[in-house]
């Protein structure tokens, strides 16, 4: 079943079309990859997705209801979470405090805070930050504010994901327990759209992946179909 | 935030009441000029605590409470006459709570420094509105304001206090509190986890302004004379943001102790050297603003603690 | 008919005129040294009042003060920005946290500035006379000094435009507004361009001061009008946009002097009008990007 369509989505910064008449799907309780070289548009596409800005045209639709020019927090309430490039969490706030706003204010029907508090504490558990709780979010490590970060989204009971490069930066253990978490996350039921620049990653979890090049999708398939398309060679190493 | 112990936030509470009970002896024990003294210290209070609640936490600075409490104040010199006092107030909140909600849906979806400047103005065009007005319509120059006694107005700024205090407090502790608090370290981020920014933004700022406009209602007394000059005047944008500056906007008595010292200070120069305390006060600000970011509240803070803990996330 | 028309449009241009310049200096502070300087207006009250003490004590007419008040203002922005704002820049956590606080002491500064004057002029209304002799054009009289007020504020746009495209000082200042950290990198020392786009800034509110003090009456509490309508220029015309600023405060001059003939004493709340507009509709500006 579909959950999430894009259709001719364009957007301009100046005279620069960022995102030129992308479509894409995303079905539902897949992992989907999306690739392309530095400026190919993905955080762009994700921006317009989440509703952090608004198309110049096309169309998206979560589930069939129309999501073009919601604002961010109509989208997420809507059931389409993000996490972003560089860790957006609150830094002042204890760990479990940033979750629980996800829960109270991110959910269709909201929340309580106590109900929120305790969702927030398994999620916590769930992401492997248990204990951590009581922590000022800035004085984790980053790889845990990572943690963090999707912990929040999650707590906003979305049915799709965007997650921005989550495995950049970390080690290759940091790395292979994110992945284990990613698919974990789909395990229950969560569609997921990721950005990665880490080709191992992307390879390896999503069966399907979607290729970006200077705002235009120039390729789409399996990781099999991908790595075999002479265009998508051609972007990475003819430059 | 801190968790904070339930026997800390008893004696917080405890404090709390302590010191409204000993406030509500003024009027009976003190002289009358400490009554209008503290009446003078409790309004700078009240205009602080409700500018903190909004600019605190989101930290979009307003510049308009002397518009709100200009609204007040000329709300009870032309209807002081025709309605009972607890009315006149109700009108003075509602006009500015409805003044604010039209400027925050206006400017508080925009960058920060469009709504600081938006409000920066808009006491002078108060000013100019309602002289039009009084020119064009009514043909009055200016007001002469219905006269109550001190010891009412006392307890009414008191009581107005009290449960600006209780709001505030509440407010803080409530969700809403954590979500402003959200917003005011990263907005974007707030509104991606389902937080609708401009609309609590709005709503927690006319709130401010409704006790700002209550504060001057009641204030409106100090003044036997009103007109737009003297009820809308740009020295009760600067006070606020003076004491929040000076006494910290982390906590609640940061405000309320700025306010206090202020209060007094100018009591004690006003006559004396009258231009030369504003003067004074300027150069306070600027240099609580160069090396006290914190306030005073957050030097204590900061000695106690014998320096901070580490602010950085690791790479 | 042509005579009203004239009359309400070459009164705006003077107006605007002045606006104009005026509003110059704050798009400079702002656009290149990120200082948004509440205070701004009390920098022309002081041109304007230090004319008139001028003028009564020495007898000296405003073009000769102009060369007494334009350095004098000069020197005083370079001399906060290099003390002040360059301090509060290198504690603040963020770009935004500094625009923040630097506003924030320029409210400070506001109220230390007025009452300066305060002490040094009290708060009486005062005026000195100059040029006063009616010009006629087009059959609608209007006073010399107006209209020298008018060439100045357009010649001093127009040198300091040239002064920016031209020299390499002002190319070192436009490369600042548009990215400061490129602009380090290639040598151009950053301290020194903010502090003089600042004093900058400072000259020209100064000299807009001596210019309104040639033709209106003045008093120590007229600067804040100007900084509300020259905020107003600044957002309708563009943040950091020289041109804009021109376009804007000759706009708002125009608009002004329209409205003052329908309904005077609305004026302000025109521009307020305007400023809700442009905010509404495009809030970087006519000429932001």
């Amino acid at each position: 079943m579909r959950v999430l369509e894009g259709k001719k989505l364009t957007k301009f910064f100046g005279g620069l079309a960022a995102v030129s008449e992308v479509d894409f799907n995303v079905d539902q309780g897949e992992i989907v990859g999306l690739i392309g070289p530095n400026g190919a548009g993905k955080t762009t596409l994700f921006n317009l997705i989440s509703g952090a800005i608004v198309p110049d045209s096309g169309v998206l639709e979560f589930k069939g209801q129309k999501l073009t020019g919601l604002p961010a927090h109509r989208v997420c309430r809507a059931g389409v979470a993000r996490t972003f490039q560089s860790v957006r969490i609150f830094p002042n706030m204890s760990v479990l405090a940033n979750v629980s706003l996800g829960a109270v204010f991110g959910t269709k029907s909201g929340m309580s805070s106590a109900v929120a508090a305790t969702a927030g504490e398994e999620l916590l558990d769930f992401v492997g930050l248990a204990g951590a709780s009581a922590t000022r979010a800035g004085d984790l490590t980053l790889a845990h504010q990572k943690r963090l970060e999707v912990a929040r989204a999650l707590a906003t009971q979305p049915e799709v994901l965007l997650l921005d490069e989550l495995i950049a930066g970390l080690n290759a253990t940091e790395a292979s327990e994110v992945m284990d978490l990613i698919t974990r996350i789909r395990d229950r039921g969560i569609t997921i759209l990721m950005i990665e620049h880490v080709m191992k990653a992307i390879m390896s979890i999503c069966a399907r992946i979607i290729v970006l090049h200077h705002g235009e999708k120039i390729a789409e398939g399996t990781p099999a179909e991908i790595t075999s398309n002479e265009t998508v060679i051609m972007i990475y190493l003819g430059k | 935030m801190n968790p904070g112990t339930t026997r800390k936030s008893l004696i917080s509470w405890g404090l709390a009441i302590l010191i409204v009970v000993l406030l509500g002896l003024v009027p009976l024990y003190g002289s009358p000029y400490t009554m209008i003294l503290t009446t003078s210290i409790i309004m700078y209070a009240a205009l602080t605590v409700s500018w903190v609640m909004f600019s605190g936490p989101t930290g979009n600075v307003s510049l308009a409470p002397a518009a709100f409490m200009g609204m007040g104040i000329y709300t009870a010199a032309s209807l002081g006459k025709f309605l009972p006092l607890p009315l006149v107030i109700l009108v003075g909140a509602a006009g500015s709570f409805c003044l604010a909600l039209l400027v925050g849906a206006l400017t508080l979806r925009l960058k920060g420094l469009y709504f600081s400047i938006f409000t920066f103005g808009l006491v002078l065009l108060m000013r100019q509105l309602v002289l039009w007005y009084e020119v064009r319509f009514t043909h009055t120059r200016g007001r002469f304001v219905v006269v109550i006694d001190n010891t009412t107005i006392f307890y009414v700024m008191l009581a107005i206090f009290v449960v600006l205090l209780i709001t505030a407090h509440r407010l803080r502790r409530s969700k809403y509190g954590a979500a402003l608090d959200a917003i005011g370290e990263d907005e974007e981020a707030a509104a991606h986890t389902g937080i609708n920014v401009t609309a609590l933004k709005t709503i927690t700022f006319s709130l401010s302004a409704l006790f700002m406009g209550a504060t001057g209602s009641i204030m409106a007394t100090k003044w036997t004379y009103i007109d737009p000059y003297i009820a809308f005047d740009p020295f009760f944008s600067f006070m606020p943001v003076l004491m929040a500056v000076f006494g910290g906007m982390g906590t609640f008595y940061g405000p309320i102790i700025g306010a206090a010292v202020f209060g007094l200070l100018e009591e004690l120069l006003l006559t004396q050297f009258p231009f030369y305390y504003m003067l004074m006060f300027g150069i306070i600000l600027v240099v609580a603003i160069t090396y006290l970011p914190d306030g005073l509240i957050g030097l204590v803070t900061k000695w106690k603690k014998g320096g901070r803990a580490a602010n950085n996330a690791s790479p | 008919m042509i005579v009203a028309i004239l009359d309400v449009v070459v009164a705006g241009l003077l107006l605007g005129g002045i606006y104009a310049l005026i509003s110059v200096g704050l798009s400079l502070q702002y656009g290149v040294a990120r200082v948004f300087n509440v205070a701004h207006g009390e920098f022309m009250m002081l041109g304007a009042l230090s004319t008139w003490s001028l003028n009564q004590a020495l007898g000296l007419n405003p073009i000769i003060a102009m060369a007494v008040c334009g350095p004098v203002a000069f020197v005083i922005g370079y001399v906060l920005h290099r003390t002040l704002f360059k301090r509060l820049r290198r504690i603040s956590a963020s770009i935004g946290a500094f625009e923040g606080s630097s506003m924030l002491a320029s409210f400070g500064l506001l109220f230390i500035i007025q009452n300066v004057a305060n002490i040094v002029w009290n708060t009486q209304t005062k005026a000195y006379t100059f040029m006063t002799y009616p010009v006629s054009i087009f059959g609608a009289l209007f006073a010399a000094n107006r209209l020298v007020t008018l060439a100045f504020a357009v010649a001093f746009g127009v040198v300091f435009y040239l002064f920016l495209v031209q020299t390499r000082l002002g190319k070192a200042i436009r490369a600042a507004a548009q990215d400061p950290k490129t602009a380090a990198l290639m040598g151009v020392n950053i301290n020194q361009v903010l502090a003089l786009c600042f004093g900058f800034g400072a000259l020209m509110a100064g000299l807009g001061g001596l210019l309104v003090s040639m033709s209106y009456p003045m008093q120590t509490t007229m600067g804040l009008e100007y900084t509300i309508i020259t905020i107003i220029v600044v957002a309708l015309g563009g943040m950091g946009s020289i041109p804009g600023s021109f376009i804007g405060g000759f706009s708002l001059g125009l608009i002004g002097s329209i409205v003052t003939k329908i309904e005077p004493g609305l004026s302000l709340a025109a521009y307020y009008l305007l400023f809700m507009l442009v905010l509404w509709i495009k809030p970087t500006g006519i000429m932001g990007k």
